[in-house]
């Protein structure tokens, strides 16, 4: 286990990974990898706590017990730990959380300058490069409140993006969307994927999970019960709470 | 979204209809209204306009007209806006005053808000406090317990304002800050200051502050003043932009603090911007109470522009004219609060354009 951890393909290691609200258990005991390129899909009932899992990785949440590695850094308390691995690891939210008083292109130049220090120019132009990839240059200068939940999503994506972040973690990218445009947002993580980006999505798409996902994690009530390849994971589940949560969410 | 088909342009009568006799309550209050204005107007007009007396004039014509006697604010215009200040020397406040509506005006631009503008200030302020003050460059000296009017109504609102924002900010920050001790401080500042009333932090101020001082050393008595007031609106801005502060939503953070932005960084881009503008109708409010509470400096002997307009009736020969003295300030505060209210509006308007939430 600890030789797996300091190779570098390594770029997520939890350890027995514990972390409580009071006194409910909201996250018991996980231990987990993630390789380098690897993309893994996390699901699992509504408070199974998949949200805190990913959370911990770029510190929004805090962890109480077990080791946290992300690329060869240990979250701890150290501030300078925590600032150094939000500059490798991008976010998307459920609600996509941009900012209202910015244009969309300033959104995603805000950290690049103020955080990488790169030049205005050079920033806007790497903007444009990754807006054109999540296919909305045409609205680099619209305020987000202009444009639709789909397109809020993709400038989202291209945000997080524009840091060039080693790590992408999803936390349920499409639930705020219309069905209709949840497509045009799955397409872009696709192609995230097919570009090698390792990537931790909190998602309900099992096409997507399917398609993309190197493995799938299912939790419940904090613990993480079962792991495995998406063709296993679907076909062969291993545990009973799999196969009922399965049932549930593939007669929709 | 289908747009609903414009409406046809109403003409007067229809509008007429539409607004003020759309049925029969607002009829009765309309016709109301029409009678109060009726009964009211005329005999204003016959007071202020018509049978008053303009320009220069004997108070005893003044007293012999049945209207106003503007000639008393003609007689005493300077001693009411520029207090007890040396007479001859009174073109020294007045462009102090130019110079000050001129940097408000410059300030009121959007685009022109920056580190230039703040500098801008700085030697605007310096440049006013030296013609005030004189004692160089051939100005006779002149204290500053000679100060007065609006310009020292105006300077003690200007500096207590651009310091006291600032200072309530890291306040309202210092109340959510995660650090006991620093909440703790704040919160305690806020209170202690926000359950006394301005007046007596002036006289604390003004008589308690000498008190601990070592004999020899005293703090100017208008510097006392504007202390006060700093102290004073600083606790109450600090609510007002706490306020703001509330109204973001939790996501703002966590995204900023998910793109590596430190939490100075978060504050300064994402979170300050628009927890103020959602805080503008509160803080304006705060500042046009501060500004016409800067007549309270009168009670430590600080001759402010209503105290001006009272030294300047005391005069026997036009004591009796005292509401042509009060009209004139009321319209002179009118105007400067008007405006900041009207300036509210558009600044809210300004950072609503294109962000809809
Ligand atoms: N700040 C908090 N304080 C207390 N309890 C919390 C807090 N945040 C989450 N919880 C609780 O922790 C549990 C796990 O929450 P989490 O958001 O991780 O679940 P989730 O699996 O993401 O669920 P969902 O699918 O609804 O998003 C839930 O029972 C939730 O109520
Ligand atoms: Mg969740």
């Amino acid at each position: 286990m600890a030789a797996s951890a300091a190779s570098a393909g390594t770029m997520v290691h939890m350890q027995g990974l514990h972390k409580w609200y009071g006194q409910l258990h909201v996250l018991n005991d996980i231990n987990m990898d993630v390789a380098r390129g690897e993309r893994v899909v996390i699901c699992g009932p509504s408070g199974s706590g998949k949200s805190t899992l990913i959370r911990c990785i770029n510190r929004l949440e805090e962890h109480q017990q077990g080791r946290l590695t992300v690329d060869g850094v240990e979250l701890t308390n150290d501030l300078k730990n925590i600032d150094a691995v939000r500059r490798e690891v991008g976010m998307v939210f459920q609600h996509f959380n941009l900012f209202p008083h910015l244009t969309v292109l300033e959104n995603c130049t805000l950290s690049p300058i103020w955080v990488r220090g790169r030049p205005r120019r050079d920033a806007e132009e790497l903007a444009m490069q990754y807006l054109e990839r999540v296919r909305i240059p045409e609205q680099a200068g619209k305020y987000p409140g202009q444009l639709s939940g789909g397109q809020q999503q993709r400038v989202a994506i291209a945000r997080s993006l524009c840091m060039q972040p080693n790590i992408m973690l999803f936390d349920e990218p499409t639930s705020a969307l219309d069905p209709e445009t949840i497509s045009e947002v799955l397409d872009v993580m696709i192609d995230l994927a097919e570009s090698g980006m390792t990537m931790l999505c909190v998602t309900h798409e099992m096409g997507f999970a399917r398609q993309v996902a190197n493995r799938v994690v299912f939790m419940d009530a904090g613990e993480i019960i079962e792991a495995s390849p998406p063709e296993m994971f679907f076909n062969h589940p291993q545990s009973e709470r799999t196969r009922l949560f399965l049932s549930q969410i593939l007669s929709h | 979204m289908a747009a609903a088909p414009a409406p046809p342009r109403l003409g007067a009568v229809a509008w007429l209809r539409a607004n003020l006799f759309s049925n029969w309550s607002n009829t009765v209050l309309t016709l109301l209204g029409l009678f109060l204005l009726v009964r009211a107007l005329p005999p204003l007009f016959d007071w202020g306009v018509a049978h008053a007396v303009w320009g220069a004039a004997d108070p005893d014509v003044c007293k012999a007209a049945s209207g106003a006697c503007w000639a008393m604010i003609h007689e005493k215009y300077r001693l009411i806006l520029f207090g007890r200040y040396p007479y001859a020397e009174q073109w020294r406040p007045l462009l102090g005053l130019v110079l000050l509506v001129v940097m408000i005006g410059l300030s009121c631009n959007r685009n022109a808000w920056g580190l230039r503008l703040a500098e801008a200030w700085g030697a605007a302020l310096a440049a006013w406090l030296l013609l005030m003050w004189g004692g160089v460059a051939g100005l006779t000296f002149v204290p500053n317990n000679l100060w007065g009017g609006l310009p020292l109504t105006l300077i003690l609102t200007v500096i207590g304002l651009a310091i006291a924002f600032p200072l309530s900010i890291f306040l309202a920050l210092g109340r959510r800050s995660r650090m006991p001790v620093i909440r703790i401080l704040c919160r305690v500042y806020i209170e202690l200051i926000r359950g006394v009333p301005l007046i007596s932090l002036l006289f604390m101020a003004s008589f308690m502050l000498p008190l601990f001082l070592p004999t020899g050393v005293s703090i100017d008595e208008v510097l006392r003043a504007q202390v006060a007031i700093i102290l004073f609106s600083a606790a109450y801005l600090a609510e007002a932009v706490r306020g703001g502060l509330q109204a973001i939503p939790k996501g703002q953070h966590e995204a900023a603090h998910a793109l590596g932005l430190s939490y100075w960084q978060a504050q300064r881009k994402i979170i300050l911007p628009q927890a103020i503008a959602v805080a503008i109708p509160a803080i304006v409010n705060i500042f046009i109470g501060l500004f016409k509470d800067t007549s309270l400096v009168a009670i430590v002997s600080l001759t402010d522009l209503l105290l001006a307009m009272r030294q300047a009736i005391a005069d026997p020969q036009w004591r009796r004219f005292f509401v042509e003295g009060y009209v004139f300030i009321a319209l002179i505060y009118f105007v400067v609060c008007f405006f900041m209210s009207k300036y509210s509006q558009y600044l809210e308007t300004q950072f609503r354009s294109g962000q809809q939430r």
